[in-house]
Parts: structure tokens; C-alpha cells; sequence
């Protein structure tokens, strides 16, 4: 038996994250104000990752012990006091450009309007590994605030020295140095006139304390909200260049598919549409996008495919294609025996619980503009990672990545569907930047590419299925005595159980896997809740004890105990008892740094077979809180998304083709889904900030089940639990 | 199909010269550089395309260019008049209304047309004729607070 360290269980990104590539900015530091005039600068520094990675390998190489510093984010405040910053991080609706500039404006002392942020652009921004695993708000969020700090401390030294004052005698506020007493004030512009100031800064520099935040933590509104309710925001797919095309890519029949043969004259002989052929790549272009489709119809192409495994067999199929000993998770987290636990339990119980396959469907499908000047490309494109992009493209291409610049517009959505990783891996279909970047190169002009919804549904990746057993032993009183939790492909994400239990064997096993998979809003923790949540609860049920008393017993964790209570009792329960087709339930967790419990009220209608959601409450703690309102809608928004995957979304598939690619066939929730939601946050400005996008998409499934059971007696094991309604 | 060679969009008629079969999604998009209206899904399933033809609220990525006529068309760019949001348009900032913000045009479109037909509308209503636009993000209570905040504005007179 082996022995698992804990920390095998927390480290992100997870597997599917790991993409490596290379990390390359090499703007000079005299080039800023070259670029951007006088003013300002302060730099951050932090650890190369290299070094980080290679074991602290970046001390050898000469540069007399100091471990290799890589620059992760930087702000300038020009001569007419705009404060510029610049992150490589991407927004695609979590609202961190918001959130990162109350950050600035914060340390800054300066309103939210004076600042502006470029993010996500090769040529501009540091590199940054990518938007995801709710980093945001943990890393680069005080990187700003430490920027911002340094930024004020530095205008303090020049107004000291502009009036021979003492610092102490000083004052920040609504973006000018003011001398306390006087009326003497010193705009930041006047401050920076002239001046080639560049500062660092590090993780140890200072930053305001949660508690004295004037800035951050409150609900500043989304930044640019005017530009989204005018329809002015500009999405990647919204570029237009002078003289651009439309570009279509031809896919395969069915995925793994090799080409037999194609006959491409048609197409070539239509007006306006030029064939683009690499290889295997075949791509149309026209003025228009309709010309292309019709060009792209017009390809005759033989493709030979092979029997693939189907959706219908797909959960046999993962548990019999064990792949062991690879990946996070792969060896068992273990204490105790499982045994011993089970010989001494008044209770046992052994249950099975299944994931579908689902799409995110961001409603902005995946889009790239891009086009070449004097053997440079710049590509447009809705991605969370814009060097990883950059470096896919480059290599794929045979171009020198310096001459790659990737820009990410905010994007329409990703919920963790807009990486590059599994995407570039040996494939030449599969991102739009390398598409449009290919077909502009052939035809000498920009080339637009929109995927439409069906390759959206096809040509992405899923969150992967999953099968996962749960054996477990209890005893009469509620005392947890056995716990032993497999988890067969879905992931390892939030495998650990935050229960007490004495005797645990906890398990991710590798498998192969039919579909393409990848990242998804919360990863495999969403799946991991709802198969513990959902036993917890038939726990709960066999030793007749109330669910939340059940689980308070079971608990520890003080962050955890405090969500519960405050959550149920919000939510009421215990006020009423379920009835028939009337129940409530719950489902509780944390996971990176975040803690959440989620109560749920259903109705299930036996003789219809509907179910409707009509109550949802949740309590959250995410440390200290940034921006409540924005937290708020982003906890509403997951506990939506995860209401579909938990009730009706699943991908369709038979060998090799996804038979369900249409939002008509694919179902996602919509107005008459959404119940009334009740969110309650509990601030603990004592607590650093932790990331809260993906996290509260965790409760919403096992609620729903638990209720369900509760209203039904039916005890729903397969997510989607209802994709046909309730079947008694 | 036949050339389709004027339209007469947010007030204005224009002249052009394009493929009766394009989707007017696109001639608004690609030709006319009206890119508020958003490309969703091309099957009328998700409204984010959605505009109003002589002021009924159409998925303009079903809707050939050819088909339009003499109908008058307003996008998303309509809705802001001299500078000043529509009553609507503010009451999304104000409710928070949005995250990534890729189907606020279509929602806000279909809205109008809500309160064009019913200016006080109820929750079921709203709903009712809300449900084939889709957000993603999951934004619906807030865009239902929106819709009556708006209501009420409209109702009151101008704000």
C-alpha cells in the first residue's frame, strides 16, 4: 500500500494545464518610455518558473547566485497622469479587469477611471501562464496591489522632493499628492513630468491589509459596462480589416479520421473562392462568409474512420481501459483500512455514480482574426492562453515566436473551454488562431475564422465522463468509519473528502478515453461533490439523521462547519419537511481556497416527469471579499451553469461523430430554468483572497439530487440526472 | 436569389449591393459594420443575433437578407440615442445585467421588444418571452431585474 503526501491533492494546474510552453518577453526597459513616454514604471518581479520547476536549477549560470527573475506584470504613469497596467491575464466575463484595476486604484489612491489596463497581448503584456484555476485573484491581484503601493510610495518621493517636504507630511488621494494643511496639490501627471523613473517590486513588497480597503471590496461596476449594453465592445470575431476573408476549414468525417482522397476542382472553379491546401489542411476563403460555406460544400473529400466507442457504453468503457500509474492523483491517498472501517460500521454502503461528457459552450464560438505584414502575424482570438496560442502557432508554422503576437480581446465567455493545450497536441485542426493564421499566409490578405456552433460542439473539447465508486462504513451515531472513493477518468480535482474519516483509500485512475477532454469551470471537483455530496446524503438517510447535522458531526473545518450553518439557515431547513414531489437538500465543499454550501428546494412532478428547481441558496467564503456584487453574480452564474450539467447536458456520440452538436439538441439552461437565488457572503478580511469563478459551480448538483431523493424517494446517481425527465 | 441592393436600418436607408441569400446576421456584421448583433449559434436557438424587423424581435442569422424588404431593421446601435442609454440600456449596469456580455445586444433587443408589446410586464411574462435568449454566464435573474427596473423607468417617464 502506498502512501500519498496530501499535497499531491492540492497542486494546480491540473493535468490538463501542464502545456510548457516556451516564455519570451523581451521588451528592453529603456523601450518603455521609448514606447510610452516619460513617467513612471514599476515592475514586478517574480521567480522565474523555470527555476521554479527545475528545483531552484536557475542558480547555476552565472548571474552570481540570484535566482533568474521573470517580470509578470508592470504599470506606467505617463506625464499626463494616466496610470496604464499591463497583465498578460485574459477577461472573458469573470470581471477581473474590474477587479484588478480596484487593485491599482486601491494602492494607487486614484479613481477607477484614471487607470486602464492592457491584458492579454504577447507584444505588450509579460507572460502569464494563462487565465485559469482561479489564479487571478490570488496571484496577479496582489502583484497589483504591491505595484500600486510601490507606484504611490514613488509619487510620494517626488512631491518630497518637488517640495522639500517630509513624506510624513503627505497625502494621497483621488489621484494627487496633496502637503496635509496646505492647499498645495500635485497632480500625478505633474509629478511624472520628465521623469525615466522605474521601480521593482517583489512578492515581499507591502500592500494595504484587506481591513483598510477603501477601493477594493467594494462593488465597483463592470469597468466597461457601457461599451457591452451599446453593443461598441469589440469581440475578436467583431474584427474587421481592410481586405479581409473569410475563412472555412474542412474537418474530418469522424475524429481520428485519415484522408483517402479529395477532389477539390469544384470548389476552385467557384467565383471568389480560393482553396487553400498544407497537407492535410484544407481551407476555403472569400469576401463573404457564405461564398466560403458553399466553396467548402463544394469540396468532395473521402475520409476512413474506425469503430469508436459510443456514449451509450461509455462508463463500462473507462472502467475496463484502466490506464494506470499516470497523472495527479494516480497513486492512492490512503490511511488506515478500508477493512477495518467497513467491520466496525453499523451502516455499509457501495454506490456507483456517473459524469457525462459536456460542452461549455461559451456563447462567443472560437474565432481568430489574423494577418501577416513583412513575415509577422498578429492573430485576434478569444483565448485564455495567449502565449501558449502564440507558442502553437509559431511552431506549428515554422515562424520565430517573437514574430507571433497574439491579443486577446475580452472575450465572449470560456468557462475553461478556450485553452490551447489539448488542442495543439499532433493536430492540425483544432484552433482558430492557427487557422485564420494559416489561410492568411496562402492568400496574402487578413483572414477571419468563426467556428460555427456545430464545430463549437465538435471541434473544442469536453469536461470529461467519469465513473466513480464509493464504498463506505458508518456508524449508528453518524461517526464516519470507512470511506474509499475511486474516480475513474473524470479527474482528481477535489478527490479529498474534508470529512473525518479514520479509514481512507482515495483514487484517480487514468483511462483512455474516447472524446477529446480538457479544462472545464471547476474541473473534476464538480463531479467529486456530487458522488460524495449525493452518498454523504444516502449516508445521512440509512442511519436517519439529518443531512446537515450528518455532515456538522463529520467536520472539522471551522471555514466549512461556518458556510453550512450560515446556509441552512438562510435557506430555512428544517422548517419544513419534504413531501411528495416537494424536497430540499444540499451539498457542501471547498476547493481552491474557497468554501461553499449549497442548498436547493425542487419540485418533481412523478406523472409529468418534470423537474423544476424553484430555490437555491448559498453561502460562501473565499477569504476577503473584492467585490461583493461582482462575487454575487459570478456565484449566481456558476450555480446556473452547473444547474445543466447536473439536470439535462450530456454529449451525444457514436463512433467518432458528436450527434447532438446543435443547441436545439444539446440543452442549456435558459430563463424558465433559473430558480430564485439567495447568495450570503461571508467576508473574512483575516483571509487572502482566493479566486471564486470556479468554486460555486461545485453544490448546485448534489442539491438537486439530495432534493430530489427527498421529494421522490428516487435517488439519482448519473449526471445529467434527468436529460428525459424524471422516470419513476 | 436576386441581389438585395437598399435597407432601411436604424432609421436610415442604405444602399448595397450583396447575395439575397446571406444571412442578414452578416450583411449587418461584415457589410454594414453594425457588429453589436452576435453570431450565437446560426440556428435561431440562442437569440444573441436577435434585431427587430419593423419593430418584431427576429434571429437574424436565420433570416436571409433577401426576405427583409421594405421592413425597417434596428440593431443594438439603435438603442442609444445622442449620447444618452436607453432606459433599458441602464437598467443592465445597474443590475449588473451581464458577465462576458456576448448575448446582452440580443437580450437587450428582445427586451425592447417586451416592453414595446407589454410595458409592465410580470415575471412570467418575462420569462415567457425571454427563453430563447440563452446566457451563458447565467445572468437571468439579474436581466429579469433589469427588464422591470426598466419597465418602471419607462412607465414613470424618462429618468
Amino acid at each position: 500500500m502506498k502512501n500519498a503526501e496530501t499535497e499531491n491533492f492540492s497542486i494546480e494546474p491540473e493535468r490538463y494545464e501542464l502545456a510548457e510552453w516556451a516564455r519570451n518577453w523581451e521588451l528592453d526597459r529603456r523601450q518603455f518610455f521609448k514606447t510610452l513616454g516619460c513617467g513612471v514604471v514599476v515592475l514586478f518581479l517574480v521567480e522565474s518558473l523555470l527555476a521554479q520547476e527545475t528545483g531552484g536549477g536557475g542558480r547555476r549560470g552565472g548571474r552570481g547566485g540570484r535566482r533568474p527573475t521573470e517580470l509578470s506584470a508592470w504599470l506606467h504613469i505617463g506625464e499626463d497622469g494616466t496610470v496604464t497596467v499591463f497583465t498578460g491575464k485574459a477577461e472573458m466575463g469573470q470581471n477581473i479587469r474590474t477587479s484588478l484595476t480596484q487593485a491599482v486604484a486601491e494602492e494607487l489612491r486614484a479613481p477607477i477611471s484614471s487607470i486602464k489596463l492592457v491584458m492579454g497581448d504577447t507584444q505588450l503584456t509579460p507572460f502569464d501562464m494563462g487565465t485559469f484555476g482561479s489564479r487571478t485573484t490570488p496571484d496577479m491581484a496582489v502583484q497589483l496591489h504591491k505595484v500600486g503601493a510601490a507606484a504611490r510610495e514613488a509619487l510620494l518621493d517626488l512631491a518630497a522632493e518637488t517640495w522639500k517636504a517630509d513624506r510624513g507630511s503627505l497625502t494621497v488621494a483621488d489621484g494627487k499628492v496633496t502637503r496635509n494643511g496646505s492647499n498645495d496639490s500635485l497632480s500625478f501627471g505633474e509629478l511624472t513630468k520628465g521623469q525615466k523613473l522605474v521601480k521593482t517590486v517583489d512578492d515581499s513588497s507591502p500592500r494595504t491589509p484587506a481591513e483598510k480597503w477603501k477601493i477594493a471590496g467594494t462593488s465597483v461596476p463592470k469597468v466597461d459596462g457601457r461599451d457591452f449594453v451599446t453593443g461598441k465592445h469589440k469581440y475578436a470575431s467583431d474584427f474587421k480589416l481592410p481586405g479581409m476573408l473569410h475563412g472555412k476549414i474542412l474537418r474530418p468525417s469522424v475524429f481520428e479520421a485519415t484522408l483517402v482522397s479529395v477532389d477539390t476542382k469544384k470548389a476552385e472553379a467557384m467565383p471568389g473562392v480560393t482553396v487553400v491546401r498544407d497537407g492535410d489542411f484544407i481551407g476555403v476563403t472569400a469576401a463573404d462568409e457564405l461564398t466560403a460555406t458553399r466553396g467548402l460544400e463544394a469540396i468532395h473529400a473521402e475520409w476512413k474512420g474506425q469503430p469508436q466507442p459510443s456514449s451509450a457504453e461509455i462508463y463500462d468503457y473507462l472502467k475496463k481501459n484502466v490506464t494506470e500509474g499516470q497523472g495527479r492523483g494516480a497513486s492512492p491517498h490512503a490511511v488506515g483500512s478500508i477493512e477495518d472501517g467497513l467491520k466496525v460500521a453499523d451502516e455499509k454502503l457501495k454506490q456507483s455514480y456517473n459524469i457525462a461528457y459536456i460542452a461549455h459552450t461559451p456563447l462567443e464560438p472560437r474565432a481568430a482574426v489574423a494577418e501577416w505584414k513583412d513575415g509577422k502575424v498578429t492573430i485576434w482570438t478569444g483565448t485564455q492562453v495567449p502565449f501558449g496560442i502564440r507558442g502553437g502557432v509559431a511552431s506549428a508554422l515554422g515562424t520565430p515566436q517573437e514574430d507571433v503576437r497574439i491579443i486577446v480581446p475580452d472575450t465572449g465567455s470560456a468557462y475553461g473551454g478556450k485553452h490551447a493545450g489539448s488542442n495543439y497536441a499532433g493536430n492540425h485542426t483544432g484552433d482558430p488562431a492557427l487557422e485564420a493564421a494559416r489561410l492568411a499566409k496562402a492568400a496574402g490578405k487578413p483572414v477571419k475564422v468563426v467556428w460555427t456552433r456545430q464545430e463549437e460542439f465538435t471541434w473544442s473539447y469536453f469536461r470529461p465522463a467519469g465513473v466513480i465508486d464509493v464504498t463506505s462504513g458508518v456508524m449508528s451515531d453518524g461517526t464516519l468509519t470507512a470511506w474509499e472513493f475511486h474516480n475513474y477518468n473524470s479527474g482528481p480535482s477535489g478527490i479529498n473528502t474534508p470529512y473525518e474519516v479514520p479509514n481512507v483509500w482515495i483514487q484517480f485512475h487514468s483511462t483512455k478515453y474516447p472524446l477529446r477532454q480538457g479544462s472545464y469551470r471547476g474541473l473534476a471537483a464538480t463531479a467529486n461533490h456530487f458522488a460524495r455530496e449525493s452518498h454523504m446524503d444516502e449516508l445521512a438517510n440509512a442511519i436517519k439523521m439529518d443531512p446537515v447535522e450528518f455532515r456538522l458531526k463529520n467536520l472539522k473545518d471551522e471555514r466549512l462547519k461556518a458556510v453550512l450553518e450560515s446556509a441552512a439557515k438562510t435557506f430555512g431547513w428544517g422548517n419544513q419537511k419534504g413531501s411528495e414531489g416537494h424536497g430540499f437538500g444540499l451539498g457542501c465543499g471547498n476547493e481552491k481556497g474557497s468554501y461553499f454550501a449549497t442548498f436547493a428546494e425542487v419540485l418533481a412532478d412523478r406523472s409529468t416527469g418534470s423537474v423544476r428547481v424553484v430555490r437555491a441558496v448559498t453561502a460562501f467564503d473565499c477569504g476577503a471579499v473584492v467585490n461583493p456584487d461582482g462575487l454575487k453574480n459570478q456565484i449566481e452564474g456558476a450555480m446556473m451553469m452547473g444547474l445543466g450539467g447536473a439536470l439535462f447536458e450530456a454529449i451525444e456520440f457514436s463512433n467518432g461523430m458528436i450527434t447532438n452538436p446543435h443547441l436545439a439538441d444539446y440543452r442549456v439552461p435558459r430563463f424558465a430554468d433559473a430558480p430564485k437565488v439567495e447568495i450570503v457572503l461571508l467576508d473574512r478580511k483575516d483571509i487572502p483572497s482566493a479566486g471564486a469563478g470556479e468554486t460555486p459551480i461545485m453544490g448546485i448538483a448534489p442539491a438537486i439530487g439530495n432534493a430530489i431523493f427527498n421529494a421522490t424517494g428516487i435517488r439519482l446517481r448519473s449526471m445529467p440526472m434527468v436529460p428525459d425527465g424524471l422516470k419513476s | 436569389m436576386a441581389k438585395v441592393t437598399e435597407l432601411h436600418v436604424n432609421g436610415k436607408d442604405v444602399t448595397l449591393d450583396v447575395d439575397g441569400e446571406r444571412s442578414l446576421l452578416s450583411v449587418l456584421r461584415d457589410d454594414l459594420d453594425l457588429t453589436g448583433s452576435k453570431y450565437g449559434c446560426g440556428e435561431g436557438q440562442c437569440g444573441a443575433c436577435t434585431v427587430l424587423l419593423d419593430g418584431v424581435p427576429t434571429r437574424s442569422c436565420i433570416t436571409a437578407v433577401g426576405s427583409v424588404g421594405q421592413r425597417k431593421v434596428a440593431t443594438i446601435e439603435s438603442l442609444e440615442q445622442d449620447g444618452k442609454l436607453h432606459p433599458l440600456q441602464q437598467a443592465f449596469l445597474d443590475a449588473g445585467a451581464m458577465q462576458c456580455g456576448y448575448c446582452t445586444s440580443g437580450m437587450l433587443m428582445s427586451g425592447y421588444a417586451l416592453l414595446q408589446k407589454i410595458p409592465n410586464p410580470s415575471v412570467a411574462e418575462i420569462i415567457r418571452s425571454m427563453n430563447g435568449n440563452i446566457c451563458r454566464c447565467g445572468t437571468y435573474q439579474r436581466i429579469i431585474t433589469a427588464i422591470k427596473e426598466g419597465a418602471k423607468v419607462l412607465q414613470g417617464g424618462a429618468k
